[in-house]
């Protein structure tokens, strides 16, 4: 029920998406976008995504829709009616489609549905007994699928080297307007007394709570990708009230850009002294004589070099874009 | 039949608003937008499969027997982070985009490509008549 009333307020936001031309408010409108589907997510018992949905739609994505508004301006020209038509039909008929077939899916909620005869009810029982941690969603990420989650975070690395080549590291000074005499909007951030005093008082906890996240991941819900959002919105929200220098002071985005390759090479590192401990690459628990222990200590150090990564890439990325925008 | 597919209608319907904007909009960050609603849609069916019936998280606790399936949550999981990093690379682009032609409108950037198209045709035709 509560699922349904959620999937409806869903429905209405993404209207309003459609129609709205002044995209500040329509990107603002996609972070609520994203509370709401993070609370679907969280109805639907899947709290570790719900974390990472609400750290990354409604913090990180919006801070960099806005970080791009900020420099290609907040108007969008309202669609011609005479573009209206052709897309309105194909998807229509598209939709049509998946519709019709849509009725051959397994019923929501059915525990019979193929989906969990495969390889679920392994990872269920005897994940336990095989890997360890009791957050199931912990030992497939880190453990049966690191493989792929391996192969992710090299994703994340590529996409980070990608903005990296289009708009720089943000360590140089040559953006294509000289900085607005005025004095920049981000500095008057810091006089507005009820910004600056809630913000004092929440950097640090976030920062804290996304240390929680990334050790406690195996028992409850979180892990490096999570931590690593969060801990980046935390530095996100210190850039935001006290601008962007001084958080440049802290990281220094020249030292910086070395986490992201840090982060990887860690995960690697834990592979390759598998492999050099006669096991095969990603098998944790040949790392100490006993099994357990040894998955334990790599879903720790993969999970670190998870969390670095997607920490320093999302830092850096806003250093790049924010450069650009002063 | 309703409640049983409820979920997967707003999957579709969500997958095609957001094609719609990515096909209907001129403005590329506004495309962005389309993109991420549409990935989301994706995120929220994989995640309605998952479900099970009466099961809670994929976190083992004494006294616990039904889970929702964990496979689908890892995936997307790691799909939402890599989502945001993919993004930022589009928004990047746009950004370049801007700075070379001063604006993000579809149509704006065609007609300049053009003109500067007939330009060079004109250039060429010039060079090729003086020989």
């Amino acid at each position: 029920m509560i699922n349904m009333v959620l999937l409806m307020l869903l429905l209405a936001s993404v209207y309003a998406i459609i129609r709205l031309d002044r995209l500040l408010t329509a990107v603002l409108l996609t972070s609520l976008f994203s509370v709401l589907v993070a609370s679907i997510f969280m109805v639907l018992d899947a709290v570790d995504v719900a974390f990472t949905e609400a750290a990354v739609g409604a913090g990180v994505s919006t801070i960099f829709f806005l970080a791009a508004l900020a420099i290609v301006g907040r108007q969008c020209k309202p669609t011609p009616r005479r573009k209206i038509i052709a897309p309105l039909i194909v998807v229509s008929a598209t939709g049509c489609v998946l519709l019709y077939a849509s009725l051959d899916m397994p019923r929501f909620g059915e525990p019979l549905a193929p989906v969990h005869q495969h390889v679920a009810p392994r990872y269920l029982n005897d994940s336990a007994a095989e890997v360890g941690p009791p957050n199931i969603v912990t030992s497939v990420l880190a453990s049966y699928r690191g493989y792929d989650t391996f192969g992710e975070v090299g994703v994340v690395f590529t996409a980070f080297i990608g903005v990296l080549m289009l708009l720089g590291a943000g360590t140089r000074r040559t953006s294509i307007e000289p900085p607005t005499p005025t004095g920049a909007p981000k500095e008057s951030m810091r006089k507005k007394v009820v910004l600056k005093e809630v913000a004092d008082l929440v950097i640090a906890p976030v920062l804290i709570f996304a240390l929680y996240v990334q050790w406690h991941g195996d028992f409850g819900p979180g892990g490096g990708f999570q931590a690593g959002v969060i801990f980046a919105s935390g530095i996100f929200l210190y850039a935001l009230i006290y601008g962007i220098e001084p958080a440049q002071r802290l990281l220094p985005p020249r030292r910086l850009a070395y986490f992201p390759a840090i982060g990887l090479l860690l995960y690697a590192a834990v592979g390759i002294i598998s492999m050099l401990r006669g096991g095969n690459f990603l098998n944790y628990s040949v790392l100490v004589n006993d099994p357990l222990h040894g998955q334990h200590y790599g879903i720790l150090a993969i999970e670190l070099g998870v969390g670095i990564t997607v920490a320093a890439v999302m830092i850096n990325i806003f250093f790049s874009f924010s450069e650009r925008s002063l | 039949m309703f409640t049983a597919l409820f979920n997967y209608w707003v999957v579709i319907v969500l997958m095609m608003a957001g094609l719609y904007i990515v096909m209907a909009s001129g403005h590329l960050v506004k495309k962005i937008i389309g993109l991420n609603i549409f990935q989301t849609s994706v995120f929220i069916l994989f995640i309605s499969m998952g479900k099970v019936a009466g099961g809670t998280a994929p976190i083992l606790k004494d006294g616990i027997s039904v889970f929702s399936n964990p496979l689908p949550h890892v995936l997307i999981l790691t799909a939402i982070v890599v989502g945001v990093a993919t993004t930022a690379l589009g928004l990047a682009i746009a950004v370049r985009i801007y700075e070379e032609y001063g604006t993000v409108e579809e149509d704006d950037i065609a007609e300049m490509d053009n003109h500067d198209q007939d330009l060079d045709i004109a250039e060429y035709q010039r060079i090729e008549s003086g020989k």
